[in-house]
């Protein structure tokens, strides 16, 4: 594009300095063709990451992605195409045609700014050349009550007004057509700061909470924590949660709908501050709450079965809710349950827990419903050390470099391996103790985040659809009346209108207003 | 959850597919018979002035041109109807009688099957709206919960835009076009898109979903006339006078009318994008997570807005500016098929397969 435009001028044009290109190129990108162009190209732009896995929304499929595809993952990956939405050249874009927005805005709201000062302009010399046109006679002593109608009838049709000279009368109209065309487009340029603020100085945490558990809004105490690049952990305010009780249906009857999801809700204490009152509130999807400094959405649920682990000598060395992650819509849940206190090693039951239970020839032990029909649980025991170097690792598995299997009773090298349904206690391999399988909690799995930029994005949301309708709706136009002297003691009244874009209801505009004013100041001619 | 309501429901939508079928029949004897210069007049009639008025602007015209001295212009639209490069020349004087000889049609048969169309047209949107209310009465909740179900208030919407402007200024000749890819819309969803009635899942089970997705279905509705006049203007453009499509409006007419739908529906896909940030936050805590579904909502909306930009580039060809219309429409076909079928994401509701 830039080099076709220079070389077919190159001869007669003087060299441009570097203040000229730099000139030149604005121009360039400023130009309403370089915005058509940059639009087009950033929807282009935006579809890959539609099409393949994204690392930042499911890290775990574009692995697994990119391991099934060993020829054109890397090449894709090089390519950003599992990082569309931070990509240099997602990047690029998006900057360039904001770049252009802005400086196609700044002019524009300086045009406006003067067109608003001044006066409508002077009438063309001749009116009958304009997109639409009517004249009609008049006698030349009604003439200044003519002009006068036709000014105040313009006025009450809110065109801005002015008289040049004795003979016409400009009309304008539309300001507000700009004014929302800038509006528009200036809160686009407001959206993208709210999103940048979000992006800056907002958060994002997770984590499990059994029924009858608390969780005080701490950097360490959630399972995961994503802050924003100028989020200062230290600065969060501590608020305080108890999930008091959590509620999930699912479809029983519909066939072929059987085992969907239904509701899920959580009844819920919390204070605002630690140490502060406490209060019920409802989460749940769809419905979350908004504390001041962070709203807690309802996101997961899952089943905690509870279990107590004691040693050879009876002793309590583990009691309590472990949560178990769903795996698939029948909530087949892996999770891990880890006895530190097991002496002489540490002790780690790894497994399944199942909510309707059933033990499939083929697959072996699955769940065929989602909710608590016949629950039981399938582990599998481990020993050794459960934190190595005391490194953090998930709560749902353990690290199996560390941890030995432990073989059952029967003397076979395979692993020992203990079902269990509610209420059943089992002994544990090699007299270890046992463990008991007590009831099954629900957990919830909150989200809780903090969007500082939210109320920027949604006021500038607003802000452009009402200019962008306003832009759509109003039309601009000029209309000129100007008097020309026919001679006999009449004139005639020529009515001129020009339209900014297009505007299948300008001569309309025209024609009534010659008609009406026509009508009046002649009513008793013919 | 009323299954008795829901067989109901599809009762009237089948119904409604047959009488939409009957209205294309009509629709293309109409078309047959049809007289370009006979549609246009009586286009011409509904939006002229009322006669009053026309003789008032007549009488002022000649009362200058005789202070003037110079020809009256009759014909105080003239002017302005015109503007906009033509590939046709205006139709000056009458040109029944000659393409009365040419096309061999027949005007009153055309008038007749103008007449069931339209008729058949609202009967045809009566049916699916009863067809909405009635599935909406089984689910007990608003009818926007699947693909199958704003198939079908996609197909509606689109009907209803078409019964409403259109068919009202008595533009006959876009009927067969709007309706055969409304049909078909139809009977995608009723074959192979058809879902069960059924509850919603928790995250669907918002009223955002009623103000989101009907407004985005409306847009759509909205878009599929915009589209259809589009791709006329383009074929338009390029046919010879002497041909078949001929009898529709000339191609500035037709590409102002597909402008018209298509601005109207912008607007609503700018809400239907806030709309869904909206819920997005309050169902998944984050306005705005790239799901597959949200990247083409945005992708059609870019693409309609570089469709705005281009109409008012100067000197941009309208064909190319048809042509980004088209492309936005097709954004949307494959927001609504290949997205729902194929790429993976949290909205996850098309209910099928
Ligand atoms: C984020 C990118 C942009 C979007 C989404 C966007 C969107 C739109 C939309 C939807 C309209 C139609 C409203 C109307 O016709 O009044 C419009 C009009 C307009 N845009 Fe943009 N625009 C963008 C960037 C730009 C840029 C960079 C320029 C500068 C070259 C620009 C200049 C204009 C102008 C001059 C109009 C008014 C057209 C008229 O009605 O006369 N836009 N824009």
């Amino acid at each position: 594009m830039s080099t076709r435009a220079t070389r077919r001028d190159g001869v007669t044009q003087p060299r441009l300095g570097p203040v000229g290109w730099a000139r030149w190129a604005w121009r360039q990108l400023t130009s309403m063709r370089t915005a058509l162009f940059l639009l087009l190209l950033l929807a282009i732009g935006a579809v890959p990451g539609s099409m393949f896995p994204q690392r930042s929304l499911d890290p775990a499929r574009t692995t697994d992605w990119i391991e099934r595809h060993p020829d054109a993952g890397p090449v894709l990956d090089r390519l950003y195409a599992f990082d569309v939405y931070s990509s240099p050249w997602f990047s690029a874009i998006y900057l360039l045609l904001f770049t252009s927005l802005v400086g196609c805005i700044v002019p524009r709201t300086i045009t406006l700014a003067r067109q608003l000062r001044a006066r409508p302009p002077r009438a063309p010399r001749r009116l009958q050349r304009l997109e639409a046109h009517d004249a009609f006679v008049v006698a030349d002593e009604d003439l200044p009550a003519v002009l006068d109608d036709a000014a105040s009838t313009l006025r009450r049709k809110r065109f801005r007004i002015a008289r040049h000279d004795e003979t016409t009368i400009s009309a304008e109209s539309g300001y507000l057509k700009e004014v929302g065309n800038l509006l528009f487009h200036g809160s686009l340029v407001t959206l993208i700061v709210g999103m940048a603020i979000g992006h800056l100085y907002g958060w994002r945490a997770d984590i499990v909470v059994p029924e009858g558990e608390s969780f005080v809004s701490t950097v360490t105490r959630y399972d995961t924590w994503a802050p924003g690049p100028l989020v200062d952990g230290e600065d969060l305010t501590p608020f305080a949660l108890t999930v008091e009780k959590m509620t999930a249906s699912f479809e029983e009857d519909q066939a072929g709908q059987i085992g969907m999801p239904r509701a899920f809700s959580a009844e819920v204490r919390y204070a605002d501050r630690l140490g502060g009152a406490t209060q019920p509130a409802h989460v749940a999807v769809n419905e979350p709450l908004e504390l001041d400094d962070a709203t807690v959405f309802l996101l997961g649920n899952g089943y905690a079965p509870v279990v107590t682990v004691k040693d050879r000598d009876g002793q309590v060395i583990y009691s309590g809710a472990t949560a178990f992650l769903a795996q698939d819509g029948s909530y087949r849940s892996t999770g891990a349950i880890k006895v530190g206190a097991a002496q002489p090693k540490q002790l780690g039951l790894v497994g399944l827990f199942l909510p309707t239970a059933v033990i499939d020839d083929t697959q072996g032990p699955i769940s065929v419903f989602p909710d608590l029909r016949n629950p039981a649980l399938a582990m599998s025991v481990y020993e050794g050390e459960l934190y190595p170097k005391g490194s953090a690792q998930s709560v749902f598995s353990i690290d199996t470099d560390t941890m030995e299997p432990v073989a059952p009773d029967d003397g076979s090298e395979d692993i020992a391996r203990i079902w269990l349904q509610p209420g059943e206690t089992k002994d544990l391999p090699g007299g270890r103790g046992t463990v008991t399988f007590d009831r099954v909690d629900r957990f919830a799995g909150f989200a809780v985040r903090d969007d500082p930029g939210k109320e920027l994005v949604l006021g500038s949301s607003v802000v452009a659809l009402l200019g962008l309708i306003a832009s759509l709706v109003i039309r601009g136009r000029r209309v000129f009346v100007r008097v020309v002297p026919a001679g006999d003691g009449r004139s005639v009244v020529h009515l001129g209108g020009m339209a900014k874009g297009e505007d299948d209801r300008l001569s309309r505009v025209v024609t009534d207003l010659a008609d009406e004013l026509s009508q009046r100041s002649a009513p008793a001619e013919r | 959850m009323n299954e008795t309501l829901a067989i109901y429901a599809n009762y009237a939508l089948y119904s409604a597919v047959g009488v939409l079928t009957l209205a294309m029949i009509a629709y293309a004897v109409y078309l047959a018979g049809a007289v370009p210069a006979a549609e246009r007049d009586a286009e011409a009639a509904v939006e002229a002035d009322d006669a009053a008025r026309s003789a008032r602007a007549r009488a002022r015209a000649e009362q200058v041109a005789a202070l003037a001295g110079a020809p009256a212009s009759a014909d105080p639209r003239g002017a302005s109807d015109e503007r906009s490069p033509s590939t046709d020349p205006p139709t000056a004087a009458d040109p029944r009688g000659t393409s009365d000889e040419r096309s061999g049609a027949d005007p009153e048969r055309a008038r007749v099957g103008a007449g069931i169309g339209g008729a058949l047209s609202w009967l045809g949107t009566g049916l699916l709206l009863l067809s909405l209310v009635l599935r909406g009465l089984s689910v007990e909740r608003a009818p926007l919960g699947n693909l199958f179900e704003f198939s079908v208030a996609g197909g509606f919407f689109a009907m209803l835009a078409y019964c409403l402007v259109p068919l009202r200024r008595g533009m006959h000749w876009l009927g067969l076009f709007v309706l055969a890819p409304v049909t078909l819309l139809l009977w995608l969803a009723g074959t192979i898109w058809y879902t069960e009635a059924a509850e919603l899942v928790p995250s669907l089970d918002s009223y955002w979903l009623v103000i989101h997705v009907s407004i985005a279905t409306l847009a759509t509705g909205l878009s599929i006339v915009g589209a259809v006049l589009a791709a006329l203007f383009l074929i338009r453009d390029r046919a010879s006078k002497r041909s078949f499509w001929a009898k529709l409006p000339a191609a500035p007419k037709l590409e102002r009318l597909s402008y018209g739908m298509n601005v109207v529906a912008f607007p609503m896909w700018t809400f239907t994008l806030i709309a869904g940030a909206i819920w997005a936050r309050q169902a998944w805590s984050s306005y705005w997570n790239w799901d597959p579904k949200e990247v083409w909502t945005f992708v059609i909306w870019v693409v309609y807005a570089a469709y705005l930009h281009a109409r008012v580039t100067k000197n941009a060809d309208r064909r190319t500016v048809a042509w980004i219309a088209l492309a936005g429409f097709a954004c949307i076909v494959i927001n609504y098929t290949i997205v729902n079928f194929y790429f993976v994401g949290q909205h996850s509701y098309a209910g099928v397969g």
